[in-house]
């Protein structure tokens, strides 16, 4: 077994002893966090290894939440299913997404996925009686059930964010480490140099694309069901900055960063609530100081230093 | 009322939201033609505007006259101020990257947006304006004795509506003025056309874009001043108008001023009379997929000529 694989199979065998011994409060706290940690690693395929850095990705976790969500409340689909058209809907509406922003590049794709993202934020407030537009709709609880089991239930839900995060994250192990991961990082580094290898440039950018958004749909769609609720606040502009804030922490580029990422951020802002309400300054005075002093994030840093082999 | 004063009344509102956009947007234009920075914190710097415009105002409690005016030469100033400080302590030390320098401006938003959260508080407050009559404005109607002119009843403007175009246009033809005529509008030409060859002249880049960041900045925090009167200000007030420049100035054309001046009074009246007859929500749906497919289409902008 190589030494990366033993490194995120231990990751996950620590969060498995976690369940255990955690109080209630750091318990559900940690089964949020893996959730968005998926979001994260999502955004990080296009961001970190892709070099593609969109503005817009909660368009994707809203059409994962949607997807699922409006499977449930419309047509009373059991969640299984329903989290299965959150999927597609992320994966079909990333493929329109990707061919339409990769005709731009640098920074007017940044703008194109920001102008794209806020379109479909408007739209979910403009549909207000069907989507429940600003306040949101609540997955009631006895729907959120898979195969009996009860999802809002403190262990399964841990358990069913914690499956979802370790299938993600060793996919991604997977797929960085592929012949299709290595060609994301070599249009990273040098797209025209890649495009002279005879490498299909355009094909494999639509792939990370949609790759990257049906993650982040998969993460939307267990966010509504594991927590019950779906809103549009979860489309808007905050919500896009998010992980691009987890993986520039985290260290983009790295397969364990945006786990760390989101884990540092979430209990960075948990410390700042209790000091004062305006809990997006952190968020600020930390995309300040990463692009200033810490370019790499904490999982870059560790690599360039330790762990010369971290995928 | 029938539908032409109507029409009317909308247009009079869209001219004096373009006004002010047009101030916001050429800030926001001037920023990205000479640096090349696409400032995503703008919206705020225009919120700071408006919040120092109410600060300033309070010192001459007694004459609103007095206090607007004060308000006008020195919130820009204080606006344009922390925005060259912001440049020269943040964007320069990242060498102008542009995904470096965009993550940093959304970094500056927040950070101005709390902080004012924290001291300004979550309330809206208003500015009372310096004059403010009320300008009836006459409609004709054909009856059997001819053409009849009447009053309709709400179709009326307000002096100080008036004032906020023509301030707009007098600052507009400023900016104009010296990007076209001054030396100092030929280095800025200059700088923006080729940044490397302009220093191997002995122009001082880096203090030519810290002077332009503050300048962006200082108009967007002028419209602001302008717009406080009619609309109070709160703290999440950037958010509209950094979504409208954004738009004016990629349908305008990246970096070219004639083209964000006449893509603003486009985009705002068209918002203006839009927000009226139909829901403002539709009207942003509409404008912001607009830019995303001009932006994939035509990225030289609708007014732009095609490079060659």
């Amino acid at each position: 077994m190589s030494r990366s694989l033993t490194l995120h199979l231990g990751l996950i065998a620590v969060l498995v002893a976690l369940n255990f011994v955690l109080p209630a409060y750091h318990h559900g706290n940690l089964a949020r966090v893996m959730v968005l940690a998926v979001y994260a690693m999502g955004y990080n395929i296009m961001f970190g290894y892709t070099g593609l850095l969109s503005l817009g990705h909660a368009m994707f976790f809203a059409a994962g939440m949607y997807g699922t969500g409006m499977s449930i409340r419309l047509m009373e689909m059991s969640v299984g299913p329903a989290f299965l058209v959150g999927l597609a809907v992320a994966a079909v509406f990333a493929a329109l997404v990707g061919l339409l922003a990769l005709r731009t590049i640098g920074v007017a794709f940044m703008i194109v996925t920001l102008m794209f993202s806020q379109a479909v934020f408007l739209t979910i407030l403009f549909f207000n009686p069907v989507t429940r537009g600003d306040e949101g709709f609540v997955i009631p609880q006895p729907v959120r059930q898979v195969a009996g089991l009860d999802l809002s239930d403190p262990t399964i839900r841990y358990f069913a964010a914690l499956t979802l995060f370790a299938i993600c994250l060793l996919a991604l192990l997977w797929l960085v480490q592929s012949r299709v991961g290595r060609v994301f990082i070599a249009i990273r580094e040098n797209e025209e140099r890649a495009r002279m290898l005879g490498y299909d440039t355009w094909a494999h950018k639509l792939g990370s694309v949609v790759m990257s958004g049906t993650m982040a749909g998969a993460a939307g769609a267990a966010y509504g069901v594991l927590f019950g609720s779906v809103g549009a606040s979860f489309a808007d502009v905050p919500f896009s900055i998010l992980p691009l804030l987890y993986v520039l922490l985290g260290g983009p580029g790295t397969v364990i960063g945006p786990f760390v990422g989101t884990l540092f951020m979430f209990y960075l802002r948990d410390l700042s609530s209790s000091l004062t309400d305006a809990h997006m300054l952190v968020a600020g005075v930390v995309l300040v100081l990463l692009t200033l002093y810490a370019r790499r994030g904490i999982m870059g840093i560790v690599r360039e230093r330790w762990l010369k082999w971290l995928p | 009322m029938e539908f032409g004063p109507h029409l009317i009344l909308a247009m009079l509102e869209g001219l004096v939201q373009a006004s002010v956009l047009t101030l916001t947007a050429l800030g926001l234009s001037l920023v990205f033609g000479v640096m090349r920075v696409v400032n995503v914190a703008h919206g705020e710097f225009f919120m700071l505007g408006a919040v120092f415009a109410y600060v300033v105002a309070g010192w001459f409690g007694g004459s609103p006259a007095l206090g607007f005016v004060a308000a006008l030469i020195v919130a820009p100033l204080l606006v344009g101020i922390l925005a060259t400080a912001s440049d020269w302590l943040i964007l320069r030390r990242l060498d102008y990257d542009p995904e470096r320098t965009i993550v940093a401006t959304i970094g500056m938003l927040y950070i101005i947006q709390q902080v004012t959260l924290m001291s300004y508080g979550p309330d809206a407050h208003p500015v009372t304006p310096p004059f403010n009559h009320r300008l009836a404005i006459p409609w004709f109607e054909f009856t059997e004795r001819g053409l009849e002119f009447y009053y309709p009843w709400g179709l009326a403007t307000t002096s100080y509506k008036l004032f906020v175009v023509m301030a707009a246009i007098v600052a507009g033809l400023g900016v104009w003025l010296m990007m076209a005529r001054t030396r100092l509008g030929l280095i800025l030409r200059a700088t923006q056309l080729d940044g490397e060859t302009a220093q191997a002249f002995g122009i001082p880049v880096e203090r030519v874009y810290a002077f332009v960041f503050g300048l962006g900045a200082a108009l967007a925090g002028l419209g602001a001043v302008l717009i406080v009167p009619i609309q109070q200000a709160h703290y999440l007030m950037g958010h509209d108008p950094l979504l409208l420049s954004f738009i004016v100035v990629i349908i305008g054309g990246l970096g070219s001023l004639r083209g964000t001046v006449w893509a603003a009074v486009l985009i705002g009246m068209a918002n203006g009379i839009i927000s009226v007859f139909f829901t403002p929500t539709l009207a942003k749906i509409l404008a912001t997929l607009l830019v995303a497919f001009v932006l994939i289409y035509r990225p030289q902008g609708l007014f732009g000529a095609k490079p060659a």
